[in-house]
């Protein structure tokens, strides 16, 4: 469970400083599919990177499982990104030069778990993002673009996240291909009860999702349902 | 990260750009290979220096006509056309002075020789038969010259092995032969064994006659070029040298010991000289290949630096999927000292290549050290962590979200 309170960030300090966030509060339950909307400079990233653990706030509390992770350090935020959540950008996505098992394993790597065990997560976690054993062993740049984007879902599962955060994930794919992965999100958050966040300034992408956000100018200006059930019948990939 | 994986992880990073890989390698292998051959060919020539000193016999004081004008190696011209030394010096010198093993008085100088149709123009030096002893020479044919035949000043002589191809073709039989010198007929009674052609004088082209001979048929006079003392032990050498310098002073009726009329030179004195100035040498060598290691130790941070830029994304992805500083700072020291080991190893073979190539030339006799060999590879991985070091830190402190945001 994901609980943020009142959260502000202020870039800077005196005559310069800008607040990006004013004041957040949601809260996110196990198994929730979310999108947060907003347009450029509306705060989205710097919430997407306060949730990634990637930054902390200025002032407020966020609690993730329970766990105040608001005021924790460089080290610690690594810890939690390491074990708690899974991440997919919009691109660079992949070690380039690298093969998509290793990409795969990479949060295994720094968690230190064994050989044998890794493998098998990963393999795992790529069937679950919908790719084919023919690929495990391919490049990461031999892949097309839809593929890099599920390679990076699978990452982003392996490690058994309580959060996956979506960044833009379908930013730099053309229509068809965006449904694909789209739905991949879908199919873990019904089938596997994955907590999914995903940032997007699109409104056909957030519709995806069960609950939007939307943020403005550092607020949130909407909390609420999406019509998820309209696009059901795109689920199948 | 586990060993493997960061061992995995370098490998793909290294192979990822091989030429600038193998380019900044190169700058490790130079210096590194310059570092070992330098010393080895340093050591070689103080090796070879202190052996030449060395064979000139154990334990060796030369008493010398003429003030010391220098000391050690120098200029000394006239000390040889001055008469000073005589046999009675010689023989009070092993009478008087304790702790001398033995004595042994020389007259020489360079005369034309000549055999039958041959002839050659070679260093004839008057000698007792204690010159064995002291100037480890040893007789491969016949034998050396005798007490007897000194103090009957015969016409005997003993051939360098050298002088005697000169004169009678390569390995000849010589025992029982003749020879002019300056003139002069002198039988051949013995040939010495080959010391070799290295040191301050060829000790194969010499010809060896009793010293009373020299004085009466050569020189004319009662005088001695040389006087060479064995001490008895290494540490009575300084003990002895100042005996010798106080008994000719007194012999020689001279109240200041600066104003002496002969000096006194100690094998050990040479020595340390010459391993000093060798030892300089090496210093030198070994500068000049050390300042090549640190120009391909500033290779390899270049390299560094340019990588972790480029990778500043990879850095921020490797980041948010949860690596701690620690895992992506040692993963570009590891980076950095893989590099400098294999240039520190394939150096290691280069500069042995060197050292041994030099080694067949036959100018040198080199010898690459344990010491230098280790010295080398702690160097090339004291190398790659020092300059390893700021690259790997500056990757670890990057943002990860200003990593990512990288264009």
């Amino acid at each position: 469970m994901i609980k943020i309170t009142d959260i502000t960030k202020t870039y800077g300090s005196g005559d310069t400083a800008f607040q990006a966030l004013k004041g957040v509060s949601f809260t996110i339950e196990d198994g929730e599919f979310i999108a947060i909307m907003g347009p450029s400079g509306s705060g989205k990233s710097t919430l997407m990177h306060m949730l990634g653990c990637l930054d902390t706030p200025t002032t407020g509390t966020y609690f993730l499982d329970d766990k105040d992770v608001s005021t924790l350090t460089d080290e610690e935020l690594a810890d939690i990104r390491r074990l708690h959540i899974g991440f997919v950008f919009q691109s660079f996505n992949l070690l380039p030069r690298t093969t998509v098992m290793r990409n795969v394993m990479l949060p295994l790597v720094y968690a230190g778990v064994a050989e044998a065990e890794r493998e098998k997560r990963s393999k795992d976690a790529l069937f679950s993002a919908g790719m084919t054993e023919s690929h495990f062993s391919h490049m990461s740049n031999q892949l097309s673009g839809g593929q890099i984007q599920r390679v990076a879902i699978a990452r982003a599962l392996v490690n058994n996240p309580t959060l996956i955060l979506a960044d833009e994930p379908t930013g730099n794919l053309d229509t068809k291909t965006g449904e694909i992965v789209l739905g991949t999100f879908q199919k873990l958050n019904k089938e596997h009860g994955r907590t999914i966040i995903l940032i997007t300034h699109e409104h056909d992408v957030a519709e995806y999702a069960e609950r939007i956000i939307t943020l403005r100018d550092g607020v949130i200006v909407s909390d609420s349902k999406s019509h998820a059930q309209r696009y059901a019948k795109h689920y199948e990939i | 990260m586990k060993f493997n994986d960061i061992t995995h992880e370098t490998y793909t990073a290294l192979m990822a750009n091989k030429v600038r890989s193998g380019l900044t390698i190169l700058g490790i292998v130079i210096g590194i290979s310059s570092v070992i051959a330098m010393v080895s060919i340093g050591t070689g020539a103080s090796n070879s220096i202190s052996s030449s000193i060395e064979s000139l016999g154990s334990n060796l004081i030369q008493i010398s006509p003429g003030a010391e004008q220098m000391r050690g190696f120098g200029a000394t011209s006239g000390r040889g056309n001055a008469k000073t030394l005589t046999n009675d010096d010689a023989k009070a010198i092993a009478l008087e002075v304790p702790n001398v093993k033995a004595v042994d008085s020389q007259v020489s100088s360079r005369y034309q020789i000549t055999a039958k149709g041959t002839n050659t123009n070679t260093s004839v030096t008057g000698v007792t038969a204690n010159y064995p002893q002291i100037r480890n020479i040893e007789v491969a044919e016949g034998s050396f010259i005798s007490d007897t035949q000194n103090n009957s000043a015969l016409r005997v002589a003993v051939l360098g092995p050298t002088t005697r191809d000169d004169l009678f073709g390569e390995n000849a039989y010589v025992i029982g032969k003749s020879i002019r010198i300056n003139k002069l007929e002198f039988k051949v009674v013995g040939v010495t064994v080959a010391k070799g052609g290295t040191g301050f004088q060829n000790q194969d082209d010499i010809i060896y006659i009793p010293v009373r001979s020299a004085q009466q048929y050569l020189s004319g006079d009662q005088y001695l070029t040389t006087i060479a003392v064995q001490a008895s032990t290494s540490e009575m050498m300084t003990e002895v040298q100042a005996d010798i310098t106080a008994l000719l002073l007194d012999r020689h009726k001279i109240k200041d010991p600066t104003q002496a009329d002969f000096s006194v030179l100690n094998q050990n004195d040479i020595l340390s000289t010459a391993s000093s100035v060798t030892s300089t040498l090496t210093y030198l060598l070994a500068a000049i290949g050390g300042i090549s290691l640190l120009v391909g130790g500033i290779g390899i941070m270049n390299m560094m630096l340019t990588t972790v830029t480029e990778r500043t994304r990879e850095i921020g992805l490797r980041k948010a999927i949860g690596a701690r500083k620690s895992d992506i700072s040692t993963q570009f020291l590891i980076e950095a000292v893989a590099l400098t080991l294999i240039g520190g190893v394939i150096g290691i073979a280069l500069g042995w290549l060197i050292s041994y190539i030099v080694n067949l030339t036959g100018l040198l006799t080199t010898s690459v050290s344990l010491s230098s060999v280790l010295l080398a590879f702690g160097v090339s991985a004291v190398t790659g962590i020092v300059f390893g070091y700021y690259p790997a830190r500056r990757a670890a402190s990057l943002s990860p979200i200003d990593a990512l945001r990288y264009e």
